[in-house]
């Protein structure tokens, strides 16, 4: 028996033919703010479930490497005497080479960690590496605002050109950590090697910045080559964030800046978040090629 | 009439890796074995699906169904050809829906109906429905993960049928329910078919498909088999003879067809 075609309660002849996979992308993201929300606020219910200390443990893990950092750089290697409130300094540092290890260790693991859902929901995937990224600022949220009470204490106030370099600085790491976390999420798809070679990577951004060393070092001893130094990025953002608050905490601010900052920071900052936004754009692009074989892969 | 599911030449291929590490592929390069094979899971599909046709998708085990389910969700896309559809679609892929283990069954309601394309207004007046149709109880505030595979696919069922859809997407989750919230997943499906929507059933069951549909799409190692009226489908399966014997899980929908909707028929 064959039963009649049953004539439609809503009628579709003006809604158009489209692929379901359609309005995917970075843009599809900003669309569906909605579920981006939702995602963000499991995340950070999430990322310390089970736990006891729960949420806790994000300042915790900052605080111990700060007090490390800052025992073993001044206990040891005595720098608190060549750099003025070296706390700040270091902590001025962690709070964006935090943000960055975050984004792009959670990130990258974050299709891998979400495959149940990535593998039969029909959803733009660019969703869980954003989202990541939005949870970890969320998370430097608390570190700014101690680190700028500790700056208070030591008198400093902050100018015009301190807030431009920090809001620089959390836009260049946030659209970084983005545009990294969204290249390798989808390669550990392939291979789960990725994820050790963020751990590998993290581990070299912590030394290849000048957080717990003065830029004033690097100056010193590579001379003219320390320009190269300062084609990384993260090297860029953190002396962003020292321009911020550290500058403004020593004795003598103009001093600093002719010693521990390079010249024409503020620009070299500018070219740096337009340099991430290209970065972006091309991992976008490394995302989508990739993005077809991804449910079959997980 | 409004087509709903246009697939042209449709192709999906699938790459098999037999080994996956540096040490497997180079022994298995030294022995002069092959490392990967590709397979096409769908294999130049075409076919055009009127707005308000209910298709029954059959097929052996490994043919390609769900691979075809996922195409038209937008889960995955072709290599080749195009798929192309119109409104919204909902419904569950592959046995059970895409939940998150670590999460209680609420806030999975809420992420899945906002995957779904529903807002937060939307999901916040169906939930009461979605809830009791999934008859969880106080389970609703436990771990997804302890959920058993009936009581996830109820909740995945719940809440793809409420989704106001204009494509229905169904597969043989309804398998592992049990026998009432079987009977209460095919009346909610009779209902979406005669509200005129798109109704894409995948089932072993020709009594259902049957009752269910009214177009047959067999599927036999990605291509299709046969495309048209139920009878010759189920005939051309060969399932025809399930019919007679009466295997266990079908007696229920034929009962129930029988009982409650002889009329709709």
């Amino acid at each position: 028996m064959t039963l009649p075609v049953i004539e439609p309660e809503r009628d579709l002849s003006d809604v158009p033919l489209a692929p379901p996979t359609a309005g995917n992308g970075l843009l599809g993201v900003l669309e569906r703010r909605y579920l981006l929300r939702l995602l963000v606020r499991r995340e950070i219910s999430a990322r310390y479930q089970g736990s006891f200390l729960g949420l806790l443990w994000s300042y915790v893990n900052p605080l111990t490497q700060f007090l490390i950092y800052w025992g073993l750089m001044s206990g040891l290697l005595q720098l608190h005497k060549q750099v003025q409130n070296f706390g700040i300094h270091i902590f001025a540092g962690m709070v964006v080479v935090h943000f960055f290890i975050e984004t792009f260790g959670a990130g990258t693991r974050s299709i891998v960690r979400n495959r149940s859902i990535v593998k039969k929901m029909a959803m733009p995937r660019e969703m869980f590496p954003v989202a990541t990224m939005l949870v970890s600022l969320y998370h430097v949220v608390p570190q700014v605002i101690v680190l700028t009470i500790a700056c208070l204490f030591y008198g400093w106030w902050p100018t015009p050109i301190d807030l431009v370099a920090f809001v620089l600085a959390v836009l260049l790491i946030g659209i970084l950590g983005l545009a990294s976390a969204l290249m390798f999420s989808a390669a550990n798809v392939f291979f789960r090697d990725f994820g050790n070679v963020v751990t590998v990577l993290n581990h070299l951004v912590r030394f290849g910045v000048p957080m717990i060393y003065p830029f004033a070092i690097v100056q010193e001893r590579f001379g003219e080559a320390a320009q190269f130094y300062l084609l990384n990025p993260l090297a860029v953002a953190v002396l962003l964030m020292q321009r911020a608050f550290w500058v403004g905490t020593t004795p003598d601010p103009a001093h600093s800046l002719a010693t521990d900052m390079p010249d024409h920071i503020m620009v070299l900052g500018v070219a740096m978040v337009a340099f991430s936004v290209v970065l972006l754009l091309v991992s976008q692009l490394i995302f989508s090629r990739l993005e077809n074989k991804i449910p079959e892969r997980l | 009439m409004t087509t709903s599911i246009v697939c042209e030449n449709v192709t999906k291929t699938f790459t098999l890796r037999y080994h996956r590490t540096i040490k497997q592929i180079s022994v298995a390069m030294a022995r002069g074995e092959e490392t990967s094979r590709t397979m096409r899971a769908v294999d130049d599909v075409s076919f055009t699906i009127e707005q308000g046709e209910s298709i029954g998708l059959m097929g052996l085990n490994g043919s390609g169904k769900s691979t075809l389910l996922k195409l038209i969700n937008g889960v995955m896309r072709p290599d080749s050809g195009s798929v192309l559809t119109r409104g919204r679609i909902a419904g569950l892929i592959a046995t059970g829906a895409g939940f998150h283990p670590q999460l209680t069954g609420r806030e999975n309601l809420y992420l899945n109906a906002a995957i779904l394309g529903m807002s937060e207004r939307e999901t916040q007046r169906k939930f009461d429905e979605i809830v009791e149709f999934a008859e969880l109880g106080h389970r609703l505030d436990t771990q997804v993960g302890h959920y058993s595979s009936g009581q996830n696919a109820r909740l995945g069922f719940a809440i793809a049928i409420h989704v106001d859809s204009d494509i229905f997407l169904a597969d043989e989750a309804l398998a592992v329910g049990d026998k009432p919230f079987k009977r209460k997943c095919i009346k909610k499906m009779l209902e979406i078919r005669d509200g005129g929507r798109t109704l894409f059933y995948v089932s072993h069951a020709a009594g259902s498909v049957r009752k269910m549909c009214n177009r047959v799409i067999v599927l036999e190692e990605g291509r299709v088999g046969f495309d048209g009226d139920v009878d010759e489908g189920i005939r051309y399966l060969h399932y025809e003879s399930d019919d007679e014997e009466g295997a266990a899980d079908e007696n229920d929908v034929e009962e129930y067809g029988d009982e409650d909707t002889g009329d709709d028929i």
